[in-house]
């Protein structure tokens, strides 16, 4: 078990609301209107965060915006180095993502490699038209070429520490240190 | 867990994730590219002493959805017949750094014996008349998907209890799972093993163990691995207790039929039956895919990995 020895909060609830009010705004700015939007988060955190943000482009624009969910396990670059597989949540995308202007949501962008994950599965999936990315947290730290063209708040962190986005109960995102380096 | 040797040993949490994975499989199935790049390098051996075409070819097309290189092994072709012992024959095959074998072997115990020599991941696709752990997690598969859910409900498993290894695997997985089972056959081919179990009820006759249950699982009748004088004949067999309309009737209205394949129509059930509305025999067989890809999934990494 890691041992967390400090927890910062770095965005509250309201800034969540914020954060996600104006990334809805820009999704919509950049992309002239709502035609052939879609969203699809990224299982867990990033279902609920494009649902949010459908809310939102609905309470302006009155348009409902398609939402899916994608699992990414199984396009994971990490499974032999792990000693668990990843539980298999569902993939739930009711719509055809061809030509789509596809909003990929998750919570915190990393190292890049789900979202790596991610575009592969979508492309197993159909010929979306553009992928774009939306992500309340980017922690630097890339390994890969991939940047965000929405982005909550950019926080600068160390690789020992954990960002943790709590989307229960009070909601909020938290930095926490670990004891020793955390693994990924 | 680095192999699937059979159901008896599993804990009710594990067969209930295999399930759940197994779900997110079949929605993998019912795209239009039906493969998923997770198990891409790794190769897998399948190893078959004993014919099969349905649980071969079902492993197979599992294997290649996964993306894992296959390589088959049927005894005609192989060294056991030039007198290679077995274990000689898994270190061979083993030299290949395979990543999984999955094995059918008219034998029981024989995938067990092959685990404890290998560092692969052993899947048994049947051995004797021990288990066949795929067959039961799918069969299990297809009553949720049909009834919801699987606690509570009768299941009724008819025919030749003794030599399946089907039955056996779906026993223990039922049972696990909460279910109640009625075993029905002639009381030659029903082992006394099941005969004082708490969630088991014998019946030597249709038409008192139909009534009302949920599910009608019909077995094979193995004349292969039967020795003679266990029924008179064939013919009286149907009579006694193949599958037909009018005993489907006595089954509650919803209830579904299924059978492992591949079926004796008029032998353990009627065409009527096998081909109506009832049956979800074909669904078995597509959910077995799913099932087989999930196993496969839970099993992997099979070194363990870095942390």
């Amino acid at each position: 078990m890691l041992k967390f020895n400090y927890m910062k909060v770095i965005l509250s609830s309201e800034e969540i609301e914020r954060a996600l009010s104006r990334i809805a705004h820009q999704i919509v700015e950049l992309n002239k209107g709502t035609k052939d939007l879609c969203l699809i988060g990224i299982q867990r955190g990033g279902v609920y965060l494009a649902e949010r943000i459908a809310e939102k482009i609905e309470s302006f624009e009155g348009v409902k915006v398609p939402v899916g969910a994608l699992d990414i396990s199984l396009y994971r670059d990490d499974l032999s180095r792990r000693k668990t597989v990843p539980a298999v949540r569902k993939t739930d995308i009711p719509f055809d993502i061809t030509d789509k202007k596809i909003i990929l949501v998750d919570d915190v962008l990393y190292t890049g490699r789900s979202i790596r994950a991610a575009l592969d599965a979508l492309m197993d999936m159909g010929r979306p038209g553009e992928i774009q990315l939306a992500v309340l947290i980017d922690r630097g730290h890339r390994e890969l070429p991939i940047c965000a063209q929405y982005v909550g708040r950019v926080v600068p962190t160390s690789r020992d520490e954990t960002v943790e986005v709590r989307l229960s109960e009070e909601e909020k995102v938290v930095i926490l240190k670990s004891s020793r380096a955390v693994e990924q | 867990m680095k192999d699937l040797l059979g159901i008896r040993e599993l804990k009710k949490e594990a067969i209930e994730d295999i399930l759940k994975t197994a779900s997110a499989f079949k929605d993998v199935l019912r795209r239009d590219i039906k493969k998923v790049p997770t198990l891409r390098g790794k190769t897998v051996v399948n190893l078959f002493f004993e014919p099969s075409t349905r649980t071969r070819t079902s492993f197979e097309l599992a294997e290649k959805r996964m993306s894992m290189d296959v390589l088959n092994f049927s005894i005609p072709a192989s060294s056991v017949v030039k007198g290679e012992s077995l274990l000689d024959t898994i270190k061979t095959i083993e030299s290949y750094e395979i990543d999984f074998m999955v094995i059918r072997h008219s034998s029981s115990g024989v995938p067990n014996l092959i685990a404890a020599h290998t560092k692969a991941s052993v899947i048994n696709a049947g051995d004797g008349i021990n288990e066949h752990p795929t067959q039961a997690l799918l069969d299990a598969f297809t009553i949720m998907e049909k009834k919801g859910r699987i606690e509570g409900l009768e299941v009724a498993i008819v025919g030749d209890i003794m030599h399946s290894r089907v039955a056996r695997s779906n026993i223990y997985c039922l049972t696990r799972l909460g279910a109640k089972i009625r075993l029905i056959g002639p009381p030659t081919l029903i082992p006394a093993e099941f005969l004082s179990h708490e969630q088991i009820k014998v019946f030597y006759r249709m038409e008192e163990g139909l009534k009302d249950v949920d599910v009608i699982m019909m077995l094979r009748l193995q004349l292969e691995r039967q020795g003679k004088g266990f029924f008179p004949t064939v013919g009286e067999y149907f009579k006694i207790w193949g599958l037909t309309k009018e005993r489907l009737g006595l089954a509650k209205p919803d209830a579904i039929v299924m059978h492992p394949g591949p079926m004796n129509r008029g032998i353990e059930i009627a065409s009527e039956v096998a081909d109506g509305p009832q049956s979800v025999i074909l669904e078995q067989v597509t959910n077995g895919i799913a099932i087989r890809m999930a196993v496969m999934y839970l099993l992997s990494p099979p070194q363990g990995g870095k942390s």
